[in-house]
């Protein structure tokens, strides 16, 4: 990885994208900003636009209607930047595949760098994922 | 009122547009009438008995379409159903409840585009839950629905 | 006046290349018309459901929605089980009631934090999200997840609440009930809260009795309905509680009216805990008959809907699913015309819809043109609740 990944590393802007979810991986996410976890202490902040954000953070099974968006966002995110599916919708649309209004899987529509299973993925292990984005970028081995 | 004045009221007012009347317990009854008489029993349930209205759902029955629409009566505890077949599968109408109850708009709205029902007197039929590029005709809860392919989407 | 912008509803789920889900149309400060349009949720949860057993299909209900994940299953079983006749055991009655109430808690602190969020009460929704956790780390112990229970099942429940773990329940709930007192002092003696929201976005009783509003919505603005007392279910009609109900249907009612119901949630648990009767968990039901089947349930937001037709094979015919935001949401349309764009984030808050469907508002002026996003909104609101604190002086 290259020296503005590793920066990145520092401080990761992360905005969110919910493409069609139950709410409750969004809740899991707000949680994690609240006193008991608090992300921020690490440098994690949401951002309110996708412009300033270094990760995208995508819940939800991947609605048609929104799948065209989730390109739009991802191409306007400025590069490099990570894609991080959050949850069993994010990860493969978990209960949702057979649906006749879910699209196909994120990684089909985006490249993915980090998925992080759960309905919904506890706070911890939200932040353990983190972790592995993180030193992953920093070309450490995953023990 | 307990659920047997109601089959009784009911009974009386309409007489032969009752078609039947099954009640299940105390707390369940399901009443079936013709779908051009909706109309007038909903607005005597709604309005002069003050049930509440609930929700209505549409069940494809193979040979017909089924509306129920349920309605509660909180004082009492128990619900009613009023049952409403429509035979003709190709271009099924029915008229519109919301001129009984603004809160029947979404509900239509949503038959209309999951069953291909049409609410005749409803001038919002506009889709709600599906995309807009949705195919015409097309309705996911029929039992003979084939879903569309899935693609990445290119935009 | 007018000139467009965007509001996408934001930061949290700042969306904001979507197009419009509400759209707002103002003449200068004032709203004058609401568009809607959903569907980004829209998931055919109920054709899955005819694919799947009854088994199958309580797990997916659950993740109709984050929030109220356990009033879904319950209406679900609760609608088999009147197709079907199934009864339930006293213990598993007692339980589901206790599992529904700290779901209530937890849903209803949720929403004191973000409509404090709205209002620019950072701190509010910071203390209101931490106070929430002792009810989360309840529902870890008891049915092993923070949500998402899984705890429902035809015929009564799938875990048990151990004789050890219920001591450890009455102190959380000890903590919760102090964290609680502080908070309703803090809200509702708070004047500029009550100038902010008093008079705001305001339900009729006669409208709220039209739109078929439920839950807090309807009872704030005076309509006395709760299925837990009207439609008796699990075990509400063996414990003593209260109805809480408002008379002014404005927001400021629709907040006192859910922080009553906590304690009401926190005397329905102990009452619960304390009878709770020895025996079985589940009656092991075996085949579904023909036939349909309603289910009700007293969701944090109002009235959960289930109705459920079989033909006796071992999946639903046709599985009807009726969420109280369904009913709720058009009763934005009717108060928010009138008030100023500042108050629209409160009013959606009020009706406390699923978080997910307030992601996307648009306000746009009579000419059709864009004005702000919700980020804008929220800032609007967040403003006005400043320019009132220095107007009257604090």
């Amino acid at each position: 990885m290259g020296f503005k990944e590793k920066i990145l590393t520092r401080s990761l802007y992360v905005f969110h994208v919910s493409s069609g979810s139950c709410n409750n991986c969004d809740i899991e996410i707000l949680d994690c900003l609240t006193p008991r976890y608090d992300l921020e202490r690490f440098g994690i902040v949401l951002v309110g636009s996708v412009k300033h954000a270094d990760a995208l953070l995508c819940t939800g099974s991947t609605n048609r209607m929104c799948v065209p968006r989730i390109k739009l966002l991802y191409e306007q995110m400025p590069k490099p930047g990570f894609v991080i599916a959050w949850g069993a919708c994010g990860s493969s649309r978990g209960l949702f595949k057979d649906s006749y209004n879910t699209g196909v899987p994120l990684d089909e529509i985006i490249p993915v760098d980090l998925y992080i299973p759960g309905c919904p993925p506890k706070p911890e292990a939200v932040i353990g994922g983190v972790v592995k984005l993180i030193d992953k970028i920093n070309g450490k081995k995953n023990k | 009122m307990k659920i047997d004045e109601i089959l009784k009221k009911l009974q009386d007012r309409f007489g032969p547009k009752v078609l039947k009347v099954y009640r299940k317990n105390d707390k369940r009854a399901y009443i079936d009438i013709c779908p051009k008489d909706i109309v007038e029993v909903t607005r005597y349930v709604f309005k002069d008995l003050g049930l509440r209205f609930n929700i209505a759902s549409a069940v494809d029955d193979f040979n017909a379409l089924e509306i129920l629409y349920h309605f509660a009566d909180d004082a009492s505890g128990y619900v009613i159903s009023l049952r409403a077949m429509l035979k003709d599968k190709e271009d099924p109408h029915i008229d519109t409840i919301t001129t009984v109850t603004k809160s029947a708009w979404w509900i239509e709205r949503e038959m209309h585009e999951l069953f291909g029902i049409h609410f005749d007197g409803n001038q919002d039929l506009r889709p709600l839950l599906l995309p807009d590029d949705w195919p015409q005709g097309v309705y996911p809860l029929r039992k003979n629905f084939v879903p569309p392919k899935r693609d990445s989407r290119k935009s | 006046m007018s000139h467009k912008a965007h509001i996408p509803i934001g930061p949290y789920h700042p969306l904001q290349e979507e197009p419009e889900f509400y759209k707002l149309v103002v003449e200068g400060e004032k709203v004058v018309d609401v568009d809607v349009r959903i569907g980004y949720n829209h998931r055919g949860i109920e054709k899955i459901s005819e694919s799947k057993s009854f088994d199958q299909s309580i797990f997916i209900v659950e993740r109709i929605c984050g929030i109220c994940s356990s009033s879904h299953p319950i209406a679900c079983v609760q609608a088999i089980e009147d197709l079907s006749g199934i009864k339930v055991p006293e213990r598993a009655l007692y339980i589901r009631s206790i599992v529904q109430e700290l779901e209530r808690l937890h849903s209803h602190m949720l929403w004191v934090g973000l409509a404090g969020h709205f209002l620019g009460y950072n701190t509010v929704f910071m203390w209101g999200w931490k106070y929430r956790e002792p009810i989360c780390d309840i529902m870890e112990t008891v049915t092993g997840n923070r949500q998402n229970y899984a705890m429902l099942k035809v015929g009564g429940v799938r875990r048990d609440i151990e004789k050890e773990h219920v001591p450890y329940i009455l102190t959380r709930l000890d903590d919760f009930t102090r964290q609680l007192d502080m908070l309703r002092g803090a809200i509702l003696d708070d004047p500029v809260l009550h100038a902010r929201l008093k008079g705001v976005g305001i339900l009729t009783k006669e409208e709220a009795i039209d739109y078929a509003a439920l839950g807090p919505t309807a009872r704030a603005s005076g309509v006395d309905i709760d299925v837990r007392r009207d439609h008796p279910y699990a075990a509400y009609d063996r414990v003593k509680w209260n109805v809480i109900t408002g008379t002014e249907g404005d927001v400021f009612a629709k907040a006192v009216v859910r922080i009553l119901e906590m304690y009401e949630s926190v005397s329905i648990i102990r009452q619960c805990l304390d009878k709770l009767p020895k025996g079985g968990i589940d009656s092991n039901p075996k085949d579904i008959p023909p036939g349909e089947g309603i289910g009700q349930v007293e969701a944090p937001r109002g009235e959960c809907f289930h109705y459920v037709k079989s033909d006796g094979t071992n999946s639903p015919v046709r599985h009807k699913v009726r969420a109280p935001t369904y009913m709720n949401f058009p009763t934005f349309r009717h108060t928010v015309i009138g008030q100023t764009v500042s108050d629209a984030t409160i009013i959606l808050a009020a009706i406390d819809p699923c978080y997910c469907c307030t992601e996307r508002m648009l306000i746009v002026d009579n000419k059709d043109k864009e004005l702000f996003g919700v980020q804008e909104l929220i800032r609007l609101s967040q403003e006005k609740t400043k320019r009132l604190k220095i107007e009257m002086g604090l």
